[in-house]
């Protein structure tokens, strides 16, 4: 039936994470989303939110701890779900911006031909990824962005394969910017996040997010993880910009992987070749250090 | 009006681009669209249409263009698009999002096989798979028809007291692909008729609110009687835009059931979708040879209409369905609605027919093999898949 609706609220926006999420102690999730509010200042986003646990964070219907519209769309829709709205607002020269928060199932699986679609339309959309590296939502199962040797429900003696590489697959869109976030490095994500909403087309963020239930970790220690992984060259801090030209953000500085790891239930039992991973790492970085020498950002 | 000669996807895109187009005083109109024989057409000339404000997305899959269509429509645009067959089982998700979200989608469909084993020719296997959807279901029998009926779809779909997406069918090739003689309205008649879209629970910024979030049992539950109740006022709704569609149009569309002959019928046919056009043929002969018969055109199938079939078949005593559908382990789709329906008139001899599968070829020499069939029936039985292929 026709719905009266009250005068529009002039207030200032209200912090985009309200108090009462349903996310667990410590989640980072939680820390990038209220990080995501003060890179956005007055701007009021659209927040579109695929199946994972950021759908549930606002909690029951009628009550929501998002303060700005939010759409929780089916699992692998959140870009083109997006496209619909960008688009639109756009036709009507609305110009907040249009902003996937998602997780790595909806977007490293059975989102990521709809994130394809949509960064090589190149959709006016910024999409956020909030990896946890698992199925948080769904209790802890395994997903395309776990990393080798970590254990989780379906990878009961730690996962066999490599974290797919996401950076690589958006960069080959030859999307405007692609960028990681670290939670441990706040100027950086917010320089990074206020540059990609300066930018039109289609941005990609990718934020490591720690996860206390899924990574069996001390939820104070949520955000230490992240400077350990960045610090000993597991989640390399970088940009890509035009899916072309490099620059990397911040270098390993020798901390040992086992620094990070042991700091996580999820690789105690089953912890992976410490050899291995080390040159896996080098590999790795010795890539982007070649891609940043070859193909630099200038700007 | 425009009398043109148009193919059934080429009249069901005209008037998708014209509602659309009936939208730029207010936030315009968009949607996504993903090929499939037989609808592709629609959503090529949906793509080709030049927007004064609008656009359409052409997308990955089925899938993302009813997601597309979900945020287009968030966004407060008219939205729309096209599928058959796989395309539509393949959206299967977001089709059920978009109905539960009260969205006031329209998609044009062209009934198609569901494979593999692939078969590209009409059954109505496919929207009829999606029938516990919340969406509104209306089949077509001629490219007239066609036309009217999606203006019709948005009217309704974008009445307050409906707020329900719709799908409007066609026989895939035997109305997309064949041409007709069509009055095609033209825009300022479609402007008249279609208002600009106020969708009160847009997204907003300056009314944030989550959509989709978990709810609880209570909660859904409301929402689902919710939902009920405005399919319960799809009938007054569906009359009033018929009124006024005569008024704009100059012509009525056909309503929820169109009975012809049943006056007097002690024998009545029930389908949907072209054999409606055979029916009328063969009943109009049966008449003239003195025979009793009469025909009633299924067209609105969600919601169905329990007690108004119930009437639309008169005193006639026996009844038998023609469904272009086989719901596996049961029998005709529209079989089972209508036995539902007619559960206040034991008197009734109702007989399930399935005819028509994978395109098959469903003319007069076939009615008639069914009619001869029935005639010689005292006594119901299970679904009878006709022609007779097994002995
Ligand atoms: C089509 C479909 N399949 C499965 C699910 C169940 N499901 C909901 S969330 C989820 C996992 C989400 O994982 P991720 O995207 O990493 O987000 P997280 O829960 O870790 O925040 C799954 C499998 C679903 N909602 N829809
Ligand atoms: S399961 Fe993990 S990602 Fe999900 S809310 Fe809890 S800590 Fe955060
Ligand atoms: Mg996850």
């Amino acid at each position: 039936m026709a719905t009266t609706l009250p005068a529009p609220d002039t207030a200032p926006r209200p912090h985009l994470l309200r108090p009462d999420s349903t996310n667990c102690p410590g989640c980072a999730m939680s820390v990038g989303l209220q990080w995501l509010d003060e890179a956005l200042g007055a701007a009021t986003p659209t927040l579109v939110v695929p199946a994972c646990c950021a759908a549930v964070t606002p909690g029951a219907f009628p009550a929501s701890a998002y303060s700005v519209p939010t759409v929780a769309t089916t699992f692998a829709s959140a870009a083109a779900v997006a496209t619909g709205i960008a688009r639109v607002r756009e036709l009507n020269g609305e110009a907040d911006p249009t902003i996937c928060w998602a997780g790595d199932g909806g977007t490293y699986d059975i989102g990521l031909a709809t994130l394809s679609a949509a960064a090589e339309r190149n959709e006016d959309v910024l999409y956020i990824c909030y990896d946890n590296e698992i199925y948080g939502n769904t209790g802890g199962q395994r997903s395309s962005a776990t990393p080798r040797g970590a254990k989780t429900s379906t990878t009961p003696r730690g996962k066999v394969e490599a974290k797919k590489d996401i950076m690589a697959i958006m960069a080959a869109h030859r999307l405007p910017y692609a960028a990681t976030l670290s939670l441990a490095h706040r100027d950086d994500f917010l320089r990074k996040i206020r540059l990609a909403l300066g930018m039109t087309g289609f941005r990609f963020l990718l934020m490591l997010s720690p996860c206390p239930a899924g990574w069996k970790s001390d939820p104070a220690e949520s955000v230490e993880l992240v400077r350990l992984a960045v610090a000993c060259g597991l989640f390399p801090l970088y940009e890509v910009f035009d899916g072309e030209r490099y620059r990397v953000n911040a270098r390993p500085d020798g901390t040992p992987l086992d620094d990070y790891l042991r700091r996580q239930g999820r690789f105690r039992t089953v912890a992976p070749s410490m050899d291995e991973l080390r040159a896996q790492v080098d590999r790795e970085w010795a890539r982007l250090d070649e891609l940043a020498r070859v193909f630099p950002a200038t700007d | 009006m425009t009398r043109a000669v148009v193919t059934g996807n080429q009249a069901a895109g005209h008037a998708l681009v014209a509602a659309g187009e009936a939208n730029r005083a207010a936030r315009g109109c968009g949607g996504g669209g993903y090929p499939i024989t037989p609808q592709t057409e629609i959503i090529e000339n949906v793509m080709a249409a030049r927007f004064s404000k609008g656009n359409f997305t052409a997308v990955e899959s089925e899938h993302s263009a009813m997601a597309v269509c979900i945020g287009t429509s968030l966004a407060g645009a008219r939205s729309f698009t096209a599928s058959s067959s796989n395309g539509l089982l393949y959206m299967t998700e977001n089709v059920f999002a978009a109905g539960l979200a009260r969205l006031p989608i329209v998609m044009a469909v062209a009934n198609r096989t569901v494979g593999p084993p692939w078969n590209i020719w009409a059954d109505h296997g496919d929207s009829l798979a999606l029938r516990d959807a919340p969406w509104l279901q209306l089949y077509c029998d001629s490219h007239q028809d066609l036309v009217d009926t999606i203006l019709l779809a948005f009217r309704v779909a974008e009445d307050p007291r409906v707020l329900l997406p719709v799908m409007v069918t066609e026989d895939g090739f035997l109305l997309s692909h064949t041409s007709m003689v069509v009055d095609l309205p033209p825009q300022d008649l479609v402007d008249a008729y279609l208002p600009p879209l106020d969708l009160a629970l847009r997204m907003r910024a300056d009314h944030p609110r989550t959509y989709g979030q978990i709810m609880s049992p209570r909660e859904t539950q409301r929402h689902r009687e919710e939902i009920q109740a405005a399919m319960e006022r799809v009938p007054e709704v569906l009359e009033e835009a018929g009124a006024e569609f005569a008024h704009v149009f100059g012509r009525r569309p056909r309503g929820a059931f169109e009975a012809e002959h049943t006056a007097d019928a002690d024998t009545v046919l029930i389908a949907a979708g072209t054999t409606v056009s055979t029916l009328r043929r063969v009943v109009e002969e049966r008449r003239s040879a003195g025979e009793k018969i009469g025909f009633v055109q299924l067209k609105l199938f969600r919601p169905f209409l329990r007690d108004e079939l119930a009437q639309a078949i008169g005193a006639a005593r026996r009844v038998a369905v023609l469904d272009r559908d086989h719901s596996s382990g049961s029998g005709g789709i529209m079989w089972n609605e209508i036995a539902t329906s007619l559960r206040e008139r034991p008197d009734v001899l109702l007989q399930g027919y399935i005819v028509g599968l994978g395109g098959g070829e469903v003319d007069p020499p076939l009615i008639d093999l069914v009619l001869d069939d029935f005639a010689g029936r005292e006594r119901s039985q299970a679904p009878i898949f006709f022609p007779r292929l097994v002995t």
